[in-house]
């Protein structure tokens, strides 16, 4: 060939642009004819703290406003929030983390609605249901009006900034869960607003899910018909986490650790039988950890029936009627594994893809699209179909996947 | 089979990289110490742009002939890594780190009158 006819190109790390980064994934998007259904993603996220100068602007307390404002100008030192100890990008291998900060996006729309957008197109996703980053680790700080005040401050900046200008990104919002009271007052003043479709526990956390303060929340949820959703995540501060000195062991177990904690008080209290109409989904844990813990209450509960007398049923028959997103979704070589996981979920009904994206081990919805044992119908259900019921979205597609050569 | 000219070989040190828009897709082209290597921007995990991502030594675990720990460090083996999700690839081999049955795909290369091919 001659050299003039071909292009070549050298990499422009200063170049950086979400669409080009992801043009594979448009065109496996394409491959697959995703134009053609509804694909949702239960758990995007972006990063807030890109933009606390104007999300601490929301914080109604001002003494705690100040605290916030000025711990922002000195980046490095102490501040009111702080960081989370660990090095989520594996230094710097998923290059996305550090390049993010050269994409260029026009002024005329938020930074976070173009970018989100532009992965969501690139993959084929019409609607995506947008989380925090940093805040997930929220639950463990030690001041509970901090907890409350930058929460409520978020979801205000979320459903102003973002929710209300563009209609593909949705959000569950963050319950300041440490202060019951004003975890009822989150969902009094938000459910109902324009993008809010559920509400979001994180769960690292040392409070029990089964307490009774918690109750009234529980049966407001309830009565909206919207989700009640644990977003998974790890602190490296957790005694038993600490033992680790890996972030691949710390984010292996702290993801799911949180969560099976969680789902054993939700059941073996007979929070199911209590709440019958509450929808509980259980967010970024994989899927392994529900296959082992449904297997291993089981088990128990056929000899300690008396641990849990609110039980009608087995813990695994209420476990299966819950919700679970996929990511990070669990690929063993044998797919027979995978298929007796999704069979003991009742992934058909209950299973719903999420990305995950931008963070370091997102899944594309090929994960679920490329399954050998998946009929048409369910690959469609896990990967839209099932949120758009749970969130009641319309189901006709609106994504534009890129044309990127 | 064809060979696409890529780069002149004068500049193209080691470090370097080009990708080049064959009829097979994107190709990876890299020097690095003295040779060049070819490889389809394609990651075999999930389809990123494997090509794209840093070169980075793999790490080695320091363990003493008693068998214990004594810290990390990077090797002599140049890796290239996927920017999606981290994936790592034997520069030479193409042979990923973590189960050497997958493996990047190779290209070979060629260098006539000081101008580099890939053959695609």
């Amino acid at each position: 060939m001659d050299a003039q006819n071909n292009e070549v190109r050298q990499l422009r790390w200063d170049e950086y642009d979400t669409t080009q980064h992801l043009k594979n994934a448009a065109k496996q998007a394409r491959q697959r004819k995703y134009e053609d259904f509804l694909i949702v993603d239960v758990d995007g996220h972006h990063y807030e703290s890109e933009h606390y100068r104007e999300v601490f602007q929301y914080i109604s307390n001002p003494v705690i406003r100040r605290q916030a404002v000025e711990g922002m100008q000195r980046g490095g030192r102490s501040s009111m929030l702080g960081g989370q100890v660990g090095y989520q990008d594996t230094g710097g291998r998923m290059t996305r983390h550090w390049l993010r900060k050269y994409e260029k996006t026009p002024e005329d729309r938020h930074r976070d609605i173009t970018t989100t957008l532009k992965w969501m197109d690139a993959m084929g996703v019409d609607y995506s249901c947008l989380f925090p980053t940093p805040m997930l680790f929220l639950g463990t700080h030690p001041q509970v009006e901090v907890e409350v005040e930058l929460a409520t401050a978020y979801n205000r900046w979320l459903c102003e900034r973002v929710l209300a200008q563009e209609p593909r990104i949705i959000s569950m919002l963050y319950l300041p869960f440490n202060d019951p009271e004003a975890a009822y007052r989150t969902v009094k003043e938000f459910a109902g607003k324009k993008g809010v479709c559920g509400f979001m526990v994180t769960s690292p956390r040392y409070k029990p899910v089964h307490d009774n303060v918690y109750m009234k929340t529980y049966r407001l949820i309830e009565e909206t018909g919207l989700p009640l959703s644990f977003h998974a995540a790890y602190t490296w501060g957790d005694q038993g986490l600490a033992l680790t000195n890996r972030f691949i062991g710390v984010h292996a177990l702290g993801f799911m650790w949180f969560n099976m904690i969680h789902m054993t008080n939700w059941v073996v209290n007979g929070l199911p039988e209590r709440f019958p109409k509450l929808k509980v989904m259980w967010i970024e844990s994989g899927l392994t950890w529900a296959y082992s813990l449904m297997q291993r209450l089981d088990h128990s509960y056929m000899m300690r029936t008396s641990d849990c007398p609110s039980l009608k049923r087995k813990p695994s028959e209420y476990m299966c009627e819950m919700f679970f997103s996929s990511q990070p979704m669990e690929m063993p070589e044998d797919k027979s594994i995978l298929e007796a996981t999704f069979k003991m979920i009742n992934a058909e009904t209950q299973l719903l893809w999420s990305s995950d994206y931008p963070h370091w081990d997102f899944d594309l919805p090929g994960v679920i699209y490329d399954l050998p044992f998946l009929n048409e119908k369910a690959k469609r259900n896990i990967l839209g179909g099932n949120a758009a019921k749970l969130f009641n979205l319309d189901p006709k597609p609106v994504k534009k996947i890129p044309m990127v050569d | 089979m064809a060979e696409i000219f890529v780069v002149k070989t004068d500049g193209f040190k080691d470090g370097d990289r080009r990708i080049v828009k064959t009829p097979k897709g994107e190709i990876g082209v890299f020097a690095h110490e003295g040779g060049f290597y070819a490889y389809a921007n394609h990651c075999v995990h999930s389809g990123g742009p494997a090509c794209e991502g840093i070169l980075i030594p793999r790490v080695e675990d320091i363990i003493a002939e008693d068998k214990t720990y004594h810290g990390q460090k990077f090797s002599d083996r140049m890796q290239i890594v996927c920017p999606w999700h981290g994936w790592e690839f034997d520069l030479k081999s193409g042979v990923c780190a973590g189960d050497a049955k997958y493996k990047l795909k190779k290209y070979e290369t060629v260098v006539r009158g000081g101008d580099l091919y890939v053959v695609a």
